[in-house]
């Protein structure tokens, strides 16, 4: 296409995986997700394929669950408390290794909390969320281009390992308009999906979609095999930016998506104060950009700060990250409220004491 | 020397995990009976639930899906939306479709669905050990309803396929029955009927069969026919409850 369009990052994702051919979508109303649905419900029908409005966050998941499961390629769309109720079939398609997208537009938490832009996802995203030992792979898009190019890349990520895969945006990604360009991407070699249940059609063997083991050591197994998958992932899946690290910094922010973008601000702010700061942005924040803290760790004065739209969450990750070697300190705005640059640079020069 | 009686080519030849005297096997023969004779073999999606018959996907030769509790019939619609050319069933238990999963059965009904429940009404959990199922009777004792069902309590139980059968997308819901030889000829007339309104796409279909529980009710099996005799088909009368096609009275 190569042309650029103005268009909502609801929208845009929608737009993205029709490009990805996804074939079904099933979803529930949620604000600030819906436009996601409405664009399917607008453009699917047209090009013979499915959109299905759901009775529930969790039938939705479930109908995602069933078509994923026969082999068809397929997604689900929702917000902070839909997730929530989409958790149990989430570890079930985990369970049971099926390849779908999951995008979660973030708002503030807890309960029904509010419907302005929050990353209070973070634990339910990264450390499972559901029942079981569990990971999937999670995007974290810090803008609409961004968002629209790792569509493709998350749908082909879970045929590969056939794993749910989710992209995390928060409610400012999925409300805002940017210009976007649909590229072509270079799709990934896919394996057949030789284990879907699609019907024998002369197939000898009937295939089963399950994630029940009633043997201890079965289920057992089924674990480490997912682990085993787990370690592959992160080897090869693990995604971030370096910005502004080349050189020594007095600190190194970390933040993700909207909050990123925020931080870049701070470093234009930082120089101006005669400050040199870096970003670590991780794309995906599971697998976590650990290999972001081995090539930072001695390029950094102050040490890290984890800046989220959130209470604390993150910080954890990169604590695990930089393990005692380095200081690691946390700010955050949360409940919907957007931190802005002036006040993340304040708290920075906290930190950094006496530095001019 | 000629045979005359076989194992469906639907079911596959592994010995089930019910209880003796559970009717799962019957009504599982009933259902492969009906894939075979219509030759839908090939093309033939099940959805297990959870429950007693929840290592059904092991039973049946045709492709299979275990579900989560209740959630057969979204996992259905699922498949059935994007494999429209399948035949794609449920098979689920009181617990399983009147209680936890009872959003997705209505809903899945009510969108006329291309789907076929065969719904086994035995009006307890079995697989957990006999506790109160939404279909539990009044005046019923089950491990939780130790001084019987208490209506002033634990309410009212469920009458499925009445409920099912107001839905305008459900086009035919009947209740069947297979504690005598006549009642199980009827049972598998009426799955095969749902299976072919699918087939023809004509909407949503549902089959509930009353079934028996030896192990949980505490009685013998003869004692259960008796049982189910005496006190289910009273309450859950048997017969057509919808059919669209034609005029019930």
């Amino acid at each position: 296409m190569g042309e650029k369009v103005l268009m909502k990052g609801n929208e845009a994702i929608a737009e993205a995986a029709i490009r990805a051919n996804c074939q079904c979508f099933f979803g529930y109303p949620i604000t600030p997700q819906t436009e996601v649905a409405a664009y399917m419900s607008r453009k699917m029908p047209k090009i013979g394929r499915v959109f299905l409005q759901a009775e529930s966050e969790i039938a939705a998941i479930n109908m995602v669950y069933g078509a994923a499961g026969s082999g068809v390629r397929s997604m689900t769309s929702s917000s902070s408390p839909g997730i929530s109720l989409k958790a149990e079939g989430i570890s079930y398609i985990v369970g049971a290794e099926l390849p779908c997208l999951i995008v979660n537009i973030v708002r503030g938490g807890p309960g029904l909390g509010g419907i302005q832009p929050a990353q209070s996802d973070y634990f339910q995203a990264t450390k499972g969320g559901t029942h079981g030992d569990h990971n999937m792979p999670v995007y974290v898009p810090a803008s609409i281009q961004e968002m629209v190019d790792l569509v493709q890349e998350a749908f082909d990520v879970a045929d590969l390992y056939r794993t749910p895969c989710m992209i995390m945006g928060d409610g400012m990604l999925g409300q805002m308009m940017e210009p976007v360009e649909f590229k072509e991407v270079t799709k990934r070699k896919l394996p057949e999906k030789d284990w879907a249940a699609n019907g024998l059609q002369g197939r000898k063997k009937h295939n089963v979609i399950n994630s029940l083991y009633l043997k201890a050591e079965d289920l057992e197994n089924h674990n480490l095999k997912l682990q085993e998958k787990y370690k592959l992932i992160k080897a090869n899946e693990t995604r971030y930016e370096l910005f502004n690290c080349e050189e020594q910094c007095d600190l190194i922010m970390v933040a993700y998506g909207t909050t990123a973008r925020i931080c870049k601000n701070t470093i234009k702010l930082a120089e101006k104060e005669g400050l040199k700061l870096g970003l670590i942005r991780p794309i995906t924040v599971w697998p976590y950009p650990v290999e972001a803290f081995e090539k930072t760790i001695n390029k950094t004065k102050h040490g890290y700060l984890s800046v989220e739209m959130s209470c604390g969450q993150m910080v954890e990750d990169v604590k695990l990250s930089v393990n005692g070697r380095a200081p690691v300190n946390f700010f955050g705005r949360v409940g919907g409220v957007v931190p802005n640059p002036q006040e993340i640079l304040m708290n920075v020069k906290e930190l950094v004491g006496g530095v001019k | 020397m000629a045979v005359v009686f076989d194992r469906p080519k639907a079911l596959l030849d592994i010995p089930t995990h019910y209880c003796p005297g559970c009717t799962h096997g019957v009504i599982h023969r009933l259902v492969a009976e009906v894939i075979d004779e219509l030759e839908v073999l090939d093309k033939t999606i099940g959805v297990a639930p959870v429950g007693c018959s929840v290592l059904a996907y092991d039973y049946f030769a045709c492709d299979m899906f275990e579900a989560a509790h209740g959630r057969a019939p979204a996992v259905a619609t699922g498949i059935k939306r994007s494999n429209p050319d399948k035949v794609v069933f449920t098979y689920q238990g009181d617990g399983d479709l009147a209680a936890i999963g009872t959003a997705e059965i209505v809903h899945a009904a009510t969108r006329g669905e291309l789907i076929t429940s065969i719904f086994v009404n035995n009006c307890i959990y079995g697989m957990t050990g006999g506790q109160m199922a939404p279909t539990t009777l009044p005046g019923q004792i089950t491990e939780t309803t130790p001084y019987g069902r208490d209506v002033k309590i634990a309410g009212y139980p469920i009458q499925v396929s009445e409920m099912i059968s107001t839905l305008i997308g459900a086009v035919y819901v009947e209740r069947v029955s297979v504690d005598t030889v006549p009642h199980v000829i009827k049972a598998k007339a009426a799955i095969k009927r749902a299976f072919q309104y699918q087939l023809e796409g004509k909407g949503f279909s549902m089959v509930e069969v009353l079934s028996i529980c030896p192990t949980n009710w505490g009685l013998s099996p003869d004692e259960s026919f008796i049982w189910l005799r005496e006190n289910m088909i009273p309450f859950y009368t048997l017969g057509v409850k919808k059919d669209s096609t034609q005029e019930v009275k």
